[in-house]
């Protein structure tokens, strides 16, 4: 099959590579119909993950068609038009079985590099590098799903392609946020980042009865994004001071659920320990920052970014003097998802915009290089292994 | 420090599970909370146990008394420990490498390489499995792994 893959520091390639097989009873194959690109790449495709390997494929964000299907699933069939969870769970362990699937025990096939970066093992990811999960990404004709009936996710009728995709990855991060961020009615949310999750996030703290949502980012086109689909106010941080702008718009006060969703700056700097090199060294969290120091007394603050290691200068006093309460997960999507896709049904939730680039998967390279420099206002680009190279 | 007490170890081999059994006790359970047996010696870490919690009841984690095949591929070489996990967290199983203990064939190395615990881990983290979702998590064949172009 054809497939998007890693070759070298920013250099991605579509090589042949073999079709993947079912491994164990719970398992699907599904031939995929769109793939997302996602932040969460960008340090992949920069090389700065140790154990990434030339060959691997990236893309973790999927929907397709069911075409095999192992003898221990029960809730899929060939034929099955589902998104896929990007985070692998197992679904019957204790931390699948108190909704933390992106904690699971039983996600990924080789934890040690886990354990070694963060003291255990944490569920598994498509497109990672095999030492960090072993399962190959989306960028691809074919991927295989283990434990298919907790991860795989049947497209109720109505939902288009273009809409359910975003029930991967961004959708569930953004619910997540906001739900585990306690978002309450009446209150005031900030989310940093206007991208896919940062929108989506900013949308279910509406749905969950948030009174105002403010969204903040240097991007114009992705902050008119946030007002129109969101119904959000924006700041731009360009132009604005932005502790100072959130504490004259919520009276005082600051506001009760602050929501990261940008990720980190990297600071160019190379690994300064063991540990580092398992992590990726130090990253800058402005956006946490200044999340801590806008929030209200008492308030929360959740992070969604794709922290991997250590932070330096972060505002640890403002934690303690304001008794916040700080957060932060990788998206539990299997405890979302199906009730995404109901208000996608119900149109209470739209996605398709941020798929604001559609390339066939042959021009994967580009689609990431449109991404990464935000060039064009792109904010997702989706790869698509039907489209001709020609298409897009 | 089998028959030390309360319980016995959980011996290397079916025969001696098997004889568990018939004298009325499917698993030998520590009392929850109690501490592992320390290693003999001075020094601590060799001897250092390695333990999973499993989100199942014993008698699911050892069905019928047995080592499942990850555990009892170590056979004598390793000391198998139970006991239940506080807060209805399930069982917690630990294992450790026995010191001077002959290891199978091949897995020598691995129980006094640079990390013995490493080989014991892992029995312990596909028990668990074999537990909690029936059966043992492969990761994806690399294309390396194989020949390129083999079949569907
Ligand atoms: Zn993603
Ligand atoms: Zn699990």
């Amino acid at each position: 099959m054809r497939a998007l893959c890693w070759v070298g520091a920013g250099e991605l390639a579509v090589r042949q590579v073999p079709d993947p097989e079912l491994r164990n009873g719970h398992d699907v194959i599904v031939r995929v119909r769109q793939s997302a690109t996602c932040g969460g790449d960008l340090p992949l495709l920069a090389g700065r993950v140790p154990f990434l390997a030339v060959g691997d494929v990236l893309g973790h964000e999927f929907l397709g068609e069911v075409v095999e299907v192992g003898p221990q699933v029960r809730r899929h069939r060939i034929g099955d038009r589902v998104v896929v969870c990007a985070s692998v769970a197992c679904g019957s362990c204790w931390y699948c079985r108190r909704d933390l699937p992106s904690c699971c025990d039983n996600g990924s096939a080789d934890p040690a590099v886990a354990e070694a970066a963060w003291g255990h093992p944490t569920g598994g990811a498509f497109g990672q590098p095999r030492a960090m999960g072993g399962f190959a990404g989306s960028h691809a004709e074919y991927v295989r799903v283990p434990y298919a009936d907790v991860g795989a996710f049947t497209v109720p009728e109505p939902v288009s392609d273009d809409r359910a995709l975003f029930a991967s990855d961004a959708a569930p991060a953004g619910w997540m946020g906001a739900d585990l961020g306690q978002v309450r009615p009446g209150d005031v949310v900030a989310v940093w980042g206007a991208g896919a999750v940062g929108q989506l996030a900013a949308r279910a703290a509406r749905l969950l009865g948030a009174e105002r949502v403010i969204v903040v980012d240097a991007e114009e086109e992705r902050l008119r994004m946030a007002e129109r689909h969101a119904g959000a106010e924006t700041i731009d941080h360009r132009f604005a001071d932005v502790t100072a702008e959130l504490r004259e718009r919520t009276g005082g006060r600051g506001a009760d659920v602050c929501v990261e969703a940008v990720g980190a700056a990297w600071n160019g700097h190379g690994p300064r320990s063991l540990a580092e090199r398992f992590s990726g060294g130090a990253e800058r969290p402005a956006a946490v920052r200044e999340a801590v120091h806008a929030c209200r007394k008492g308030g929360s603050v959740f992070l969604l970014g794709e922290f991997t290691g250590f932070v330096d200068s972060f505002p640890l006093g403002a934690v303690t003097n304001k008794g916040l309460t700080v957060r932060g997960a990788r998206q539990h999507g299997q405890r979302y998802i199906p009730m995404l896709l109901e208000r996608m049904a119900r149109d209470e939730l739209r996605t398709e915009h941020l798929a604001t680039h559609r390339l066939p998967l042959e021009r994967g390279a580009q689609a990431y290089a449109l991404f990464r420099d935000r060039a064009d206002g792109c904010v997702r680009a989706v790869l698509s292994p039907d489209l001709r190279p020609a298409d897009g | 420090m089998a028959g030390r007490g309360r319980m016995g170890r959980l011996a290397g081999t079916a025969g001696v599970a098997l004889a568990l059994a018939t004298a009325g006790r499917v698993l030998a359970v520590r009392r929850r909370g109690s501490a592992w047996p320390r290693a003999a010696g001075a020094d601590p870490r060799p001897g250092r146990w390695q333990v999973v919690t499993v989100d199942r009841a014993p008698g699911e984690v050892l069905p019928g008394g047995r080592w499942p095949e990850p555990l009892r591929r170590l056979g004598a070489a390793v000391q198998v420990e139970l006991r239940p996990a506080p807060g209805c967290r399930g069982t917690e199983l630990a294992a450790r490498p026995v010191p001077g203990a002959a290891a199978p064939a091949g897995l020598a190395a691995h129980l006094v390489g640079d990390d013995p615990g490493l080989l014991v881990r892992r029995a312990l983290r596909e028990t668990k499995q074999l537990a909690e979702t029936g059966e043992v998590l492969r990761a994806d064949r690399w294309p390396a792994d194989r020949a390129p172009g083999s079949p569907r």
